[in-house]
């Protein structure tokens, strides 16, 4: 006997709630893929973008190579792919792999900035779905201030064509916007906006307030990410009047909190849950670490013995860095700090180095959670299991 | 839900269908539109229907299946028609197996 959700022999399951790690804990369950770092837009605060007709474009792994990822990947009982960029659409054989990733039963989740979207690409994702919202970064809700973020004349417009079509043509899609100073007078018409749009998220979502540096660590770019960048004080003053009820946070503390000892990798970056491919080959453990000793050259090898080997070796790392035994090692406020190997690289070009930035924040947001008097270093307190538990039952 | 698959026709998975295998659990993911009641679902398949789902590959009619199911499983034959027609007419209405020729 059967009805609306499958009978004795099946069971439906909505594609976006049904978690292959979860029930099944698979070698692989999702690939990030970086089809390419070029984009069509020049964002002042992009963490990876290159020009358009960047020599790069050379480098990039074919068709073909990327197609054999899809297939190992497959083999390993991935089911997702998330083709990122630079601009993913970019690629002159998107559909091609689009097309690929689909026919081995994989949902693909497209991140992109919507400018390059046609009319031909959303017959597609109407005859092919994609069985995940196309994700697409908002950098502005006016001509001139989107623009002022792109650097890309025209891109607004192109931008909001994009979103028409995926609308007419009724694919799913997810907004996220950026803030930074330049558009942060935005962010209360992009909430307006996303509320009549005929897509099934509405609630707002916003990338990171802390912005990183560049995956490649190019000093004058990242000079001009420094000087852009919300400060600590800054971006708690936003998360405060986006947030809203506090009591989240503080449950989040409370199961998450504790000291990371000398450990380096405290977070999923290296398990099969997500990794990440960067346009030239190499298995990353995280989109954003890209340290030389910490990437796997999936040219001379095979996602599984990246998975198998390499990562978990990597993951079992720890540091003698006597900076970071001083602090993070000492400090309760793990999973509150985004301090981590990959915004180490980022910012210091080491796996182990403490991140000021993000120390600076995590400490304003454990003042204002009364987990630290002003001046407290986290590292210093020795009652912070007391603390914790005492944030705990304040919930 | 109509009858409307023959026992004596064969059936294979639509070319709009993906059948995965994970860690032992049978995953049906659809690739085109209109497969199913809705694109974004995915079909999980329990042992007997992967059972039976292996065997639909556009060769075997109904009969031949339930034939050799039936004997491999020490299951009568009108109880394993029962099941295999069942199963087949949900796979059938939902496209997501076709009639082959």
């Amino acid at each position: 006997m059967s009805d609306e959700n499958g009978s004795q022999y099946m069971v439906k399951v909505k594609s976006t709630e049904y978690n292959i790690w979860e029930k099944k804990k698979p070698l692989l369950s999702s690939l990030q893929v970086e089809l390419t770092e070029r984009c069509n837009n020049n964002c002042i605060h992009c963490y990876i973008n290159l020009a358009a007709d960047s020599p790069k474009k050379k480098l990039e792994l074919s068709t073909a190579e990327i197609k054999n990822v899809l297939d190992e990947a497959a083999s390993l009982g991935c089911m997702e792919v998330v083709y990122t960029g630079g601009e993913p659409l970019l690629r002159e054989d998107f559909e091609e792999l689009y097309i690929h990733a689909r026919k081995l039963g994989m949902r693909v989740t497209i991140r992109t900035n919507g400018t390059l979207l046609t009319a031909h690409l959303a017959e597609l994702f109407t005859r092919i779905p994609p069985l995940e919202p196309i994700v697409i970064t908002v950098y502005g809700m006016t001509r001139s201030t989107y623009d002022a973020v792109t650097r890309t004349p025209g891109s607004f417009d192109a931008f909001r064509r994009g979103i028409d079509l995926l609308t007419e043509h009724h694919v799913p899609f997810k907004l996220i916007s950026m803030l930074i100073p330049i558009n942060l007078k935005d962010s209360d018409s992009f909430e307006a906006w996303l509320a009549q749009l005929p897509c099934e998220d509405k609630s707002p979502s916003y990338n990171d307030l802390l912005l990183d540096l560049r995956a490649r660590r190019e000093s004058d770019k990242n000079n001009v990410i420094r000087h852009i960048r919300f400060s600590p004080e800054q971006a708690l003053a936003i998360q405060n009047r986006m947030g809203g009820d506090k009591s989240e946070m503080r449950e989040f503390c409370a199961k998450f909190m504790g000291l990371a000892g000398n450990t380096l990798f405290n977070c999923g970056a290296g398990l099969g849950v997500k990794i990440s491919l960067d346009a030239y080959g190499n298995l990353q453990p995280c989109l954003q670490l890209r340290h030389p000793d910490a990437i796997y050259d999936l040219k001379n090898g095979s996602i599984k013995d990246a998975l198998t080997e390499f990562f978990p070796g990597l993951r079992g790392m720890k540091t003698e860095n006597p900076a970071y035994l001083a602090r993070c090692a000492r400090c309760f406020l793990k999973g509150l700090c985004e301090q981590c190997p990959g915004k180490s690289w980022m910012e210091h070009g080491t796996l182990d180095t403490p991140v000021d930035y993000l120390c600076e924040f995590a400490h304003l947001q454990a003042q204002d959670l009364g987990l630290l008097e002003k001046g407290e270093k986290a590292w210093e307190v020795e009652d912070w299991k007391e603390r914790v538990n005492n944030l705990s039952s304040n919930t | 839900m109509n009858e409307n698959v023959n026992v004596n026709s064969t059936y294979i998975l639509s070319e709009n269908v993906v059948a995965r295998k994970i860690e032992g659990e049978t995953i049906l993911v659809p690739i085109g539109a209109g497969v199913g009641n809705l694109e974004e679902d995915l079909y999980t398949v329990n042992e007997s229907g992967h059972a039976i789902l292996s065997m639909l590959d556009g060769k075997r009619t109904l009969n031949d299946v339930v034939a050799s199911l039936s004997s491999e499983y020490n299951v009568d034959k009108d109880e394993m028609k029962a099941d295999v027609v069942g199963f087949t007419n949900e796979l059938f209405w939902r496209k997501i197996l076709v009639e082959s020729s």
